[in-house]
């Protein structure tokens, strides 16, 4: 198979997926314990104004005509309008978006940065104490709830130790938004770091263990050379493959962690729009955080195929 | 001839499971991890137990004079921005907090691992569909869905575990399918089958025995991350409703003193990692038990 074509297989195999993420997204209206339109507008609101909304969102079409519908609006890009704001959902998106993929970007570069050498220090010194201790911390890392953990390192870089970081915000220029970024992203990046250091020794022994590195060593080649040239090569694809399944929670870790540190991403739009019960930004974010994990699987797959031609062939 | 093969492959599953279990009987208090979770596990169950015995006042007893305190004999811990004993509620916060863990662990456990079941063992349409499921929900970052869901629901700890069953299980579904699949092409699984044994007792005769630990063992580490869910939700003001008290919801509300008060949202922090700590070591001591050499 060329690469073409396997990323052509791939593309198919979104459509049904897309396609299941949206028929979720469109039927939680439909959860909400009896009418949405009066859940949402609260028990205060009046019989037209329930009867307007239930209008406009379609309420008293039948369930195929309505989804009908919400497809063929998020087709045109349309993800509905926000019920506070009064401007389209998709606008206020796509105003927030940076943000996030800001948080996303550098919480993985974070997260790559630590666990990388720690993964490989336990890997080549392998059941040794340096081994246990690079074991034994992410242990405790995992039952840090994320927000707690940004919570402890504002207590101790946002108010204590010179406070070299601000304790929210975002920031103004290009170096104020990384200074404002870096707690937040450290965050996200330290709460994935325990999962990632945990596959990548694991992976990294295999490699270290196959025959091509003993040939490496026979050949007389020394220690680090062998590491760098030969091992770490086919760590990164398993890397690659880590990082991919593991973003998904990633992203999930942003939509909290912007709210400890009060971003204006889009993670903080959803918990905001929840509160104001804007149903139709809630969707929409959940939406596009569904599409952004999807297209990321893609791109791992994608990468995976680049780096590792036998992929292709299974 | 068939009856005789169907009763010996049944033996043979009886054989190992007792094996395991007398193994593990062996062996549970020579593995460090697994008892160090269960203590500190214990610490925390009995605790939550014996909420009432082991603390003064009520978790929701205001005292509007006595607020903000630090550490006395009256209140352990100290008070909290409504003079509420901290102590107190931490306990009681146990209680919420593991209660609606365990009711969330319970059902994708059960829910998950039958689909799995079901799909790897009968595979073709009954499989696509499975899949196609799990695919979707997978789609979605665990948090953003638990949280989307717990929106349209609405608050309260029923609604909690309702979502996090809905995300969770696909969990489950995808490790029992796997070992089903390898479990298939086992010898007792042939014999088994050419046994004549029905499908229903072929299924949770032979196949769920042997399958099961490796929910039994995901289930451990899930129910840290339902724990956190939980904390979460509580933290955004969407878990369990104030009064009653929760370690996120006090999180919470104690961010707001963190330049005075630090102690307010680091003490049910430090309840959080604790508790999830010793389920951590208490699922990797369980593995290592479970797990066939």
């Amino acid at each position: 198979m060329t690469l073409g074509q396997y990323v052509g297989r791939r593309l198919l195999q979104m459509i049904p997926v897309v396609f299941g993420v949206t028929v979720l997204v469109f039927f939680m209206i439909h959860l909400v314990p009896g009418d949405p339109a009066r859940t949402v507008l609260g028990i205060q609101a009046t019989p037209a104004r329930v009867a307007l909304v239930r209008h406009s969102w379609g309420l008293d079409k039948p369930l195929y005509v309505q989804y009908w519908k919400f497809m063929g609006r998020i087709a045109h890009g349309n993800l509905g309008d926000s019920l506070f704001y009064g401007v389209s959902a998709g606008h206020l998106v796509l105003e927030r978006l940076p943000v996030t993929l800001w948080l996303i970007v550098l919480s993985t570069i974070l997260a790559v940065a630590i666990s990388v050498p720690l993964a490989a220090i336990a890997a080549v010194k392998a059941d040794r104490p340096t081994d246990h201790v690079i074991r034994a911390v992410p242990l405790v890392g995992l039952g840090f709830p994320p927000f707690f953990l940004g919570i402890v390192l504002l207590l101790l870089f946002g108010l204590h130790f010179g406070r070299p970081f601000p304790v929210g915000g975002y920031g103004n220029g290009f170096f104020g938004h990384l200074r404002s970024m870096f707690l937040p992203a450290l965050t996200v990046a330290l709460v994935l770091t325990p999962i990632l250091i945990r596959s990548l020794r694991a992976s990294l022994l295999e490699v270290l263990e196959s025959e091509y590195v003993t040939t490496a060593r026979s050949k007389g080649l020394s220690e680090k050379r062998v590491l760098r040239k030969h091992a770490l090569r086919n760590a990164v694809i398993s890397m690659v493959s880590v990082l991919g399944v593991n973003i998904g929670f990633l992203v999930g870790g942003t939509l909290v962690i912007e709210q400890v540190f009060a971003l204006p991403g889009i993670g903080q739009l959803m918990i905001n729009s929840i509160f104001q019960r804007d149903f139709p930004v809630v969707q929409a974010v959940t939406l596009v955080f569904a599409i952004m994990v999807v297209l990321v699987y893609l791109f791992t797959d994608i990468a995976h195929a680049l780096l590792d031609p036998r992929v292709r062939f299974d | 001839m068939s009856a005789i093969s169907g009763t010996q492959a049944e033996l043979l599953v009886h054989d190992s499971v007792v094996e395991h279990r007398r193994g593990f009987r062996h062996r549970w208090y020579r593995t460090p991890s697994f008892v160090a979770g269960l203590t500190i596990l214990g610490i925390v169950v009995l605790a939550a137990l014996a909420a009432p015995l082991i603390t003064q006042h009520g978790p929701n007893d205001q005292d509007l004079l006595h607020t903000l305190q630090g550490s006395s004999s009256s209140h352990w811990l100290g008070t909290d921005d409504l003079g509420r004993d901290v102590w107190s509620r931490l306990v009681y916060g146990a209680r919420a907090d593991l209660h609606i863990a365990f009711l969330a662990v319970v059902l994708p456990f059960i829910i998950g691992t039958l689909v799995g079941l079901l799909a790897g063992y009968y595979g073709g349409l009954t499989d696509t569909f499975a899949s196609f499921f799990v695919n979707i929900v997978v789609a979605f970052p665990f948090y953003v869905l638990v949280i989307a869901l717990v929106f349209a629901l609405g608050s309260g700890s029923r609604n909690i575990y309702i979502a996090i069953t809905i995300v969770g299980w696909v969990s489950y579904t995808r490790i029992i399918r796997g070992e089903v699949l390898v479990a298939k092409r086992k010898d007792y699984m042939l014999a088994a089958k050419s046994g004549g044994l029905s499908d229903f007792r072929i299924l949770f005769r032979h196949l769920l025995p042997n399958v099961i630990t490796q929910s039994v063992i995901y289930a451990c580490s899930d129910i840290v991350l339902d724990i956190l869910a939980i904390v979460t939700l509580g933290y955004l003001g969407l878990g369990v409703q104030p009064p009653t008290p929760d370690w996120g919801n006090m999180i919470a509300s104690g961010q707001t003193y963190l330049t005075t008060h630090w102690q307010l949202a680091t003490f049910p922090g430090i309840a959080v990692v604790f508790t999830a700590l010793g389920l951590a070591l208490l699922a990797d001591g369980l593995a290592d038990l479970l797990r066939p050499e």
